[in-house]
C-alpha cells in the first residue's frame, strides 16, 4: 500500500534548536490527519518541510511514494491554506484562486469556469471582482481554501487555518471543512494547537512536544488511552495520580489517569459497588458551567481532584451547597488509565 | 470629617482643558506645521506662479508688474526646450538607472540578510548622506578625470581602447569622463541612488514573506513569483523613489555645473537667469516646468495603479 505521506526519520535542526528531532509516521490516502501540539512544538515545522518551504537536515519525506525530499514547493503536487490566509491583496478574489491555474498556463475561460465553480464549492458564489481586503475574515479562509484546491492537490496542508476566527465561526468552519474534505476525497494534514478542534475533526491526530511525536492515534485513543502524562494533560483534562495517592487507590504506585467526567461525587456513607475505585475529599471549589458543574476536591494527601458533573439534578444552588463538605469519589476501575513512565 | 481635594496644579488643569476640547488640542498640535506650510511653502509657491506672468523689460532692466504671457514666449523658444529636453532626459535615465540598481540591492537587503547585517546595510546606504555634497561632487570630478582612478582601472584591465571608443560616442561622450554626460549620469546615479533604494527597501519590507510562499506554493516558479506578486507589490516603493530621484535631478544645478561638458540644465539656466540677468520672471517660468512635469508624473503614476497596493 501507499501512503499518502511518509516521514523517515526526518529531522530539522536550527543551529542548537532541534525543531523537529527524528520524527516517523505515515497517513493514508484519504484520511483527516491533524499535527497537535503547543506552539514551539515542531507541527508547522513539519507542515513546512512537506510544503517544501523548509529542507530536512536528516530524512526523508515521501509523497505517494515518490521521493519530495529535495523538491522545490512550485514542483510539489501539495498546496497549503496557510495561517495569515497570504492572500495577495493586489488581486481580485478570482485572480487569487484562478492563480494556480493562471501559472500553469490554463486558458482564461476555462480559468474562470473552475474559479466560479470553486466559489460555490466555498459558498461563495458571485466574489469574483471582489478584493481580499473587501471580506471578512471567514470568508478569506473560504477564498484560502479554494486558491488551494483549485489546483487539486494530493495533499491539503492546512496550518492552524482556523485559529484567527471567532468561536462561532471557527466552530461551523470546523463541520464545513470536513464536509469538504468528504466531498473532494483528498488527503487532509491539518495543524493545530486546539485539542477539542483536533479531536473533533481528525482521522487521527499526531501529539507533538518538543520536537518529536509522542503518540499517534485515533481521536478516541488518545482521549481514551493517553500514554504519557503531557497527552493526558495536553487533551483534554485529566487528574494525575502517582505514588502514595495511586498506592492507596490502586494498591500500586504505578502513576495513571482518570477523566474528571468519569467521577461520580457522593456521600461519604455511599458504600463503593464492586470493580470501583473510590477516595475520599474534601470539595474545595464549585464552578457551575451551565451544562455541567465543576468540582476541586482536594485529598488528604493535599492533591487536588478535578470532578465534573452533568447538571442533571443539580442547581446553581444546590450545587455549590456541597462546598467545604467531606465526599467520596467513586469511578469505574477500567476509566484508570496506566501512564508509561516508571514509579517515581 | 470633611474631605477636601487638593487645589489641580495649573498643568493639571491646561491638560483636563485640552482633553475635554479635542479640537483645540489639534489645533495647537498643527499650528506651527501648518502655519510654516501655508506661508511659507505655499505661499512662496504662488508667489513664483505670479511672478512667471510679469515680464522683464529689456531696456531698464526692470521687472514689469503686469499679467502678460510674454515671459512664456520666452521660454518656449528653441534653445530653452532643448534645455528642459536635456534635462528631463537626464533625469528618466537616472531614475531608470537607480531603480535597476536599487531593487535587487533592496531586495537582497530585505530577504537574505540577518537583522544584524541588514542594521548595516543601512547604515551604509545612508553614509554617504553624511558628508557634504558638494565635497562628493568635486571628488567625483576626480575620479572621473582623465587621470583618475576609473581610467586608470581601466587601462591596468587593458580596456582603455573600450573606454575611448564610448566617449567616442555622440550625445554621451566627451573628452574625458569627468566632461561627458556619461559621467554627469554616473554621478547623478551615485548622488540620488540612496533614495531610490530607501522607498523600495519599505515597500519589500511590507511585502509578507508568506506571499511568496504561497505564489510557489501554487505553482509558481520563482520568476513567475517576482512577476505577478512581488514587482507589483514593491512598485508603490519604485513609484515614491522615482519621485525622489527624478525631481531632484530635475532642479539640480550644482552637479551639472561641476561635472559634464557645461551644457545648461534647467537648475542651472535658473540660477543664471535670477542671479546675473535678474529675469525674476523667466526664472519663475522655468521652475513652473518641472513642477508641472511632476504634476503629470504623479497622475500618470496613479493612474498606473502604483499608489493602489499602498
Amino acid at each position: 500500500m501507499t501512503f499518502a505521506i511518509e516521514f523517515n526519520n526526518v529531522s530539522r535542526h536550527f543551529g542548537e534548536v532541534r525543531a523537529v528531532d527524528d520524527v516517523s509516521f505515515t497517513v493514508r490516502d484519504g484520511e483527516f490527519f491533524t499535527l497537535l501540539g503547543p506552539s514551539g512544538s515542531g507541527k508547522t515545522t513539519c507542515l513546512r518541510m512537506i510544503a517544501g518551504f523548509e529542507q530536512p537536515t536528516a530524512g526523508r519525506i515521501v509523497l505517494y511514494g515518490r521521493d519530495v525530499t529535495t523538491l522545490p514547493a512550485y514542483d510539489r503536487e501539495v498546496n497549503t491554506v496557510f495561517q495569515d490566509y497570504a492572500l495577495f491583496p493586489h488581486m481580485t478574489v478570482g485572480d487569487n484562486i484562478g492563480y494556480g491555474l493562471m501559472v500553469r498556463k490554463v486558458p482564461k475561460p476555462e480559468r474562470e469556469r473552475q474559479v466560479a465553480e470553486m466559489l460555490k464549492l466555498v459558498r461563495l458564489p458571485g466574489m469574483e471582482r471582489r478584493k481580499p481586503s473587501q471580506l471578512s475574515g471567514g470568508q478569506r479562509q473560504r477564498v484560502a481554501l479554494a486558491r488551494a484546491l483549485i489546483n487539486h492537490p494530493k495533499v491539503l496542508l492546512l496550518d492552524e487555518p482556523l485559529g484567527a476566527l471567532d468561536l462561532k465561526l471557527r466552530q461551523q468552519m470546523q463541520v464545513e471543512l470536513k464536509a469538504i474534505q468528504h466531498e473532494v476525497g483528498i488527503t487532509f494534514i491539518f495543524v493545530t494547537h486546539d485539542q477539542e478542534e483536533a479531536l473533533t475533526m481528525s482521522d487521527r491526530i499526531a501529539v507533538f512536544d518538543m520536537g518529536q511525536i509522542v503518540q499517534i492515534g485515533a481521536p478516541s485513543d488518545l482521549y481514551e488511552r493517553p500514554r504519557t502524562r503531557f497527552v493526558a494533560g495536553f487533551v483534554g483534562t485529566s487528574n494525575i495520580l502517582s505514588g502514595e495517592t495511586a498506592v492507596t487507590i490502586t494498591g500500586s504506585a504505578q502513576p495513571f489517569s482518570v477523566r474528571p467526567e468519569k467521577i461520580r461525587l457522593v456521600d461519604v456513607a455511599t458504600a463503593v459497588p464492586a470493580a470501583h475505585c473510590a477516595i475520599e475529599g474534601q470539595v474545595q471549589d464549585v464552578v457551575y458551567v451551565g451544562m455541567h458543574t465543576r468540582y476541586t476536591v482536594a485529598l488528604p494527601s493535599g492533591e487536588e481532584m478535578i470532578v465534573v458533573q452533568q447538571n442533571m439534578d443539580v442547581t446553581p444552588q444546590n450545587g455549590t451547597a456541597v462546598r467545604g463538605k467531606a465526599v467520596r469519589l467513586v469511578w469505574p476501575r477500567a476509566a484508570n488509565n496506566v501512564l508509561e513512565e516508571a514509579i517515581g | 470629617m470633611e474631605l477636601t481635594t487638593p487645589k489641580p496644579s495649573i498643568f493639571r488643569r491646561i491638560s483636563t482643558a485640552l482633553h475635554n476640547h479635542p479640537g483645540l488640542f489639534l489645533l495647537l498640535l498643527l499650528a506651527l506645521p501648518l502655519g510654516w506650510m501655508l506661508l511659507v511653502y505655499i505661499g512662496s509657491l504662488i508667489g513664483l506662479l505670479i511672478q512667471s506672468f510679469f515680464y522683464l523689460d529689456g531696456f531698464t532692466g526692470q521687472v514689469v508688474r503686469q499679467f502678460t504671457l510674454r515671459t512664456y514666449g520666452d521660454l518656449f523658444t528653441r534653445p530653452h526646450m532643448e534645455i528642459f529636453g536635456r534635462t528631463v532626459a537626464m533625469a528618466a535615465s537616472v531614475t531608470v538607472g537607480a531603480a535597476l540598481m536599487a531593487f535587487p540591492l533592496a531586495y537582497y537587503t530585505v530577504r537574505y540578510t540577518s537583522r544584524r547585517l541588514r542594521a548595516i546595510l543601512y547604515l551604509l546606504i545612508l553614509l554617504p548622506l553624511w558628508s557634504s555634497y558638494i565635497i562628493r561632487v568635486y571628488s567625483w570630478k576626480l575620479i572621473l578625470a582623465k587621470e583618475g582612478i576609473v581610467s586608470w582601472f581601466v587601462g591596468q584591465l587593458g580596456l582603455t581602447a573600450v573606454l575611448d571608443w564610448v566617449l567616442r560616442l555622440p550625445v554621451i561622450g566627451g573628452p574625458s569622463l569627468s566632461i561627458s554626460s556619461l559621467g554627469l549620469f554616473l554621478v547623478f546615479l551615485y548622488i540620488w541612488l540612496p533614495y531610490m533604494i530607501l522607498p523600495i527597501m519599505a515597500s519589500l519590507e511590507r511585502v509578507s514573506k508568506s506571499l511568496g510562499e504561497a505564489s510557489g506554493d501554487l505553482g509558481a516558479r520563482p520568476s513567475t513569483t517576482f512577476r505577478y506578486v512581488t514587482l507589483p507589490l514593491a512598485f508603490p516603493g519604485v513609484v515614491a523613489g522615482s519621485i525622489f530621484t527624478f525631481s531632484l535631478t530635475l532642479g539640480d544645478y550644482i552637479i551639472p555645473s561641476v561635472i559634464g561638458d557645461s551644457s545648461p540644465f534647467i537648475g542651472m539656466t535658473v540660477y543664471s537667469y535670477q542671479g546675473t540677468s535678474g529675469n525674476i520672471p523667466l526664472a519663475a517660468a522655468f521652475t513652473v516646468l518641472p513642477i508641472t512635469i511632476m504634476a503629470i508624473y504623479l497622475l500618470v503614476a496613479r493612474r498606473l495603479g502604483a499608489f493602489e497596493a499602498l
